[in-house]
């Protein structure tokens, strides 16, 4: 039976995660690498990571990191994060990512998945969603949730699958840093609307959200950043809870 | 020296990074002739399967003397794929054939999804030289949309929807329709039992 799956997502300014880095257990929690392989050693499934820099030094720097997280990671890793073209997405791949996350770029131009997927195989192209409830929709927001856009974002994942995107990474805006839960209404609303995986994120903030999001919110995958650095044995003790519940998730 | 083949589907730096992981350099060849000094090859592969229209001609000609000369090939996920008849997905371009049946696309609906992505768990109906050191019940990570049938070549089988072939194994023929490059320790072992074959 296909596992639920948990990612991890990293943050990364510079080099350093930058988010969810508050807990003093957490001693590698400067350094993506150390910080990825301590995930995959716990069980992680997958791990994103995602660019905040916005200079070009910062961009080179990136690289450096995505090569250093890759070289001991044998588990997918997705890169986002100011993906804006197809060099954008070379270069990230380059670097060892297996698939890149498109989000402004792909809403400005939604040809660039389907270049994207006819170069690399639409299993290396996520489309990044950020939707925030309007009016009994969900809109789509662009630029890091500052722009708003005209686009509903169930309608948005289908036309992106059919434009060639092998998986969707939706955050809610209303959710996200919220730790109370992820907006089920709107993963089930995507995940039943397109065939291929929806990642849910934002809201993660205890075991019971992630149950929530399997069930009721229909996700294939579910993506958190702070919740994992709760302890040495996040990724472990979640996975046990998820078994007890009855989901299925990789041993 | 063993052989992995770019043909143009889809980037082959993780496939790199776990051969390296599990002791192996792979080489690129530039030219079909250059397989004559292989001592294993490794077809990858991603997307469609119209895209192995490319090996068509000079590299399946190649593949094919390397295979009769007992040298073992390694098709990984569209890769193994291609050692079959051919695939509905490109009804048009035939396989290698190395291995009888066409692949299909994996029946969608009751809840399912196709593509079929993420980690799921092998089922090992014998001994498989590839898969030493694997126990039944591992699971590995896939994504594809189209599989390949189960027949008596199966080292492992699947299931999505229905059953397919996980991993085939005849004499030194293998392949995998998971990624091990990407299936952490398990998936190393595995390339690391290819690389034992070719020694």
């Amino acid at each position: 039976m296909l596992s639920k799956r948990l990612i991890a997502c990293l943050d990364v300014r510079n080099g350093c995660v930058v988010k969810g880095v508050n807990f003093e257990s957490l001693r590698e929690a400067g350094d993506p690498a150390s910080l990825a392989k301590r995930y995959n050693q716990e069980g992680i499934d997958e791990v994103v990571v995602l660019d905040v820099t916005a200079t070009i030094e910062g961009r080179r720097a990136f690289e450096d990191t995505i090569r250093a997280v890759s070289r001991e990671l044998f588990i997918p890793l997705t890169v986002g994060g100011g993906i804006r073209s197809e060099p954008d997405a070379a270069a990230a791949i380059d670097a060892g990512a297996d698939k890149v996350g498109v989000n402004s770029a792909a809403l400005a131009d939604p040809s660039l998945l389907t270049r994207l997927a006819s170069r690399y195989g639409s299993q290396a192209v996520v489309v990044a969603i950020d939707a925030k409830r309007e009016q009994g929709r969900f809109r789509v927001f662009a630029r890091s949730g500052s722009t708003s856009t005209d686009r509903d974002a169930v309608e948005w994942a289908v036309e992106a699958e059919s434009r060639g995107a092998g998986e969707v990474l939706l955050t809610s805006i209303d959710r996200d840093g919220t730790r109370a839960g992820f907006d089920c209404e709107l993963t089930s609303a995507v995940s039943s609307a397109v065939s291929i995986p929806v990642i849910a994120s934002g809201g993660a903030g205890t075991f019971e959200h992630f149950t929530e999001v399997f069930t009721l919110g229909r996700a294939d995958a579910a993506l958190a950043a702070s919740v994992f650095h709760f302890s040495e044995h996040a990724v472990a003790d979640l996975k046990r809870h998820l078994r007890d519940c009855g989901i299925a998730v990789r041993c | 020296m063993i052989a992995l083949i770019d043909y143009g589907a889809g980037n082959l730096t993780s496939v790199r990074k776990g051969f390296h992981a599990a002791g192996a350099d792979l080489m690129t060849p530039a030219a079909p002739s250059d397989l004559d000094r292989a001592s294993g090859i490794v077809v990858p592969g991603v997307g469609h399967f119209g895209a192995t229209a490319a090996l068509a001609g000079d590299w399946m000609n190649a593949i094919r003397r390397a295979v009769e000369r007992r040298v073992p090939l390694l098709g990984i996920c569209l890769g193994m794929q291609w050692l079959f008849d051919g695939s509905d997905e490109a009804p048009d371009i035939p396989g290698l054939g190395m291995i009888a049946g066409r692949c299909a696309r994996l029946p969608q609906g009751g809840g399912l999804k196709v593509p079929h992505v993420g980690w799921n768990s092998l089922r090992r109906p014998r001994d498989s030289r590839l898969l030493d050191g694997v126990a039944d019940e591992t699971q590995v990570y896939f994504t594809h949309s189209y599989a390949a049938p189960v027949t008596r070549e199966s080292a492992a089988t699947c299931e999505h929807g229905s059953a397919f072939a996980a991993a085939v194994e005849c004499e030194q023929i293998f392949g995998v329709q998971f990624h091990p490059e990407k299936s952490s320790d398990a998936g190393i072992r595995i390339l690391r039992n290819f690389v034992g074959a070719t020694r």
